[in-house]
């Protein structure tokens, strides 16, 4: 019998701006590389806070600071985040993030090293971050129509079965999801590469097609013309997607796409880390294909979810959005089932249907929403890897 | 229905994928198109890994490899039926 997807609710937190989160966290966010130091102290001092080190943040410049500034003051405007303590350096920049962050309405407050040192920053930083955990843990979840999720995707250390199994899983859910008034999202720019006159023609108006083909032709041009030293052949497919038996970037593509359904348009094509601007319905956003990359630009742009289908099996997960790993590989079941969350192996036997697979992927996002830890949430998996444009300055 | 050895998207294509592992060399495969549940039979070559491609049709140097119905590169040498096709005998049409 058919589900009834209207009707489904997930408890969850509504935050200051009307968003729906699913996690909770109280953020120690580094407005740069050297205050990674200070803040995985105060993290440390305060528990039930999360810092996220990462590598970049000083001497960056045009769009590369933009894309930088957009990744820190998304990632901390997320629903899944309750509350933030930013450090920086110095503070101007330190404001900056904090200023981006506020809109939102949720409580932020920066904190900045220079004229302090390390220990009066960590003093000060931790006395805000007892007040923001203590507060956000009372915070309550309500009960939010799943229409208002918004959910990410990105396949990663795929193979052939991705494409035939779980890749397809995404897209049904898509499908299914997408009319209930979801925001969607995909992207891997360099992976569409094979199937971009099929991506083109997915688009829901001829202006968000021209978006996507600007995007894609962009990606030739600017980046492998300038800087390939033979081919991409070395990178794309990767050497676990050839393992898995992916022969070609076309073949890879053709895969990767099957994660848009059948029926699904997108509305328009994004930058990095930008968020949807044209109301509900599915984005394709310019991102790198490598997983964490990926996803941390995704939920800088507002995504709470992330499905992420994988056939060798990909280990990734994210700091703050919880990503859903699918797999119909046997293999890869066999011997790393701790990183899966959704076993599709059936649909290769053919014991399970797409119909019946995207259901079971509905059914673990509900359970996901509702405070149930991913397979990477539970083994610690938190990558936080910016994306970078160009040398510093 | 018996569990399949290998899957088929499309009846365009010439080239299906290993589902089960450790499938031996004259193993008498039953094989699905995913577009329509259809099935037949076709006996392996070669020991081909889980997720590799078995070749459904002869096929020489520069012919199109075709999966999902789709271009996905060409051959480099020649294949016959039930052998292994992956990148030792087919290439990008791309980089």
């Amino acid at each position: 019998m058919a589900l009834d997807f209207s009707s489904m609710t997930v408890k969850a937190w509504r935050r200051e701006n009307g968003r729906v989160g699913v996690r909770n966290h109280v953020l120690i966010l580094p407005v740069d590389d050297i205050s990674n130091a200070a803040c995985e102290a105060v993290a440390n001092n305060v528990k039930g806070t999360m810092a996220i080190p990462h590598a970049y943040g000083r001497l960056q410049f045009g769009e590369d600071l933009d894309l930088h500034f957009r990744t820190i003051i998304g990632t901390g405007a997320n629903p899944n985040v309750a509350a933030v303590v930013v450090i920086g350096i110095e503070p101007e920049w330190t404001q900056i993030v904090v200023d981006g962050i506020a809109r939102t309405g949720k409580p932020v407050h920066g904190v900045s090293i220079e004229q302090k040192g390390d220990f009066e920053t960590i003093r000060q930083a931790s006395w805000k971050a007892k007040e923001f955990v203590q507060w956000a843990s009372e915070q309550q979840k309500e009960d939010c129509p799943i229409g208002e999720l918004w959910i990410s995707t990105k396949c990663g250390e795929s193979d052939t079965t991705t494409g035939l199994s779980s890749c397809p899983t995404v897209g049904n859910m898509y499908d299914k999801l997408l009319p209930e008034g979801i925001y969607g999202c995909f992207g891997e720019t360099s992976e569409i590469t094979g199937a971009e006159h099929i991506c083109v023609k997915r688009a829901a108006t001829p202006e968000a097609g021209e978006a996507f083909m600007k995007i894609f032709r962009a990606y030739q041009d600017e980046v492998i013309e300038p800087f390939k030293t033979s081919d991409l052949s070395d990178s794309q497919p990767t050497k676990g997607n050839i393992l898995g038996g992916l022969t070609t970037i076309e073949e890879k593509a053709l895969g990767n796409l099957e994660k848009i359904g059948r029926t699904s348009t997108y509305i328009d094509a994004i930058g990095p880390a930008v968020a949807p601007g044209k109301g509900a319905g599915l984005y394709f956003m310019d991102t790198s294909s490598a997983a964490a990359e990926c996803v941390t630009l995704m939920a800088a742009a507002g995504y709470v979810i992330h499905t992420f289908p994988t056939g060798q099996g990909n280990v990734i997960g994210n700091p703050i959005v919880p990503v859903i790993k699918i797999s119909g590989n046997p293999r890869t079941l066999r011997t790393m089932s701790e990183h899966i969350d959704v076993d599709v192996t059936g649909v290769l036997t053919r014991e399970m249907t797409i119909d019946e697979a995207g259901d079971a992927l509905i059914a673990m996002i509900l359970r996901t929403a509702n405070g149930r830890c991913t397979a990477s949430e539970a083994l610690g998996h938190r990558e936080f890897s910016m994306t970078k444009l160009y040398r510093s300055a | 229905m018996n569990k399949p050895q290998l899957l088929v998207h499309d009846h365009e294509d010439n080239v299906g994928v290993v589902v089960v592992e450790d499938l031996a060399a004259g193993t008498e495969m039953l094989c699905v198109v995913t577009a329509d549940n259809s099935d037949f039979r076709l006996t392996a070559k070669a020991d081909i890994p889980i997720g590799h491609k078995v070749a459904l049709k002869p096929m020489k140097a520069g012919d199109t490899v075709t999966k999902y119905g789709e271009d996905i590169g060409r051959m480099i040498a020649d294949v016959a039926v039930g052998e292994h096709v992956h990148v030792h005998n087919c290439k990008t049409k791309r980089w």
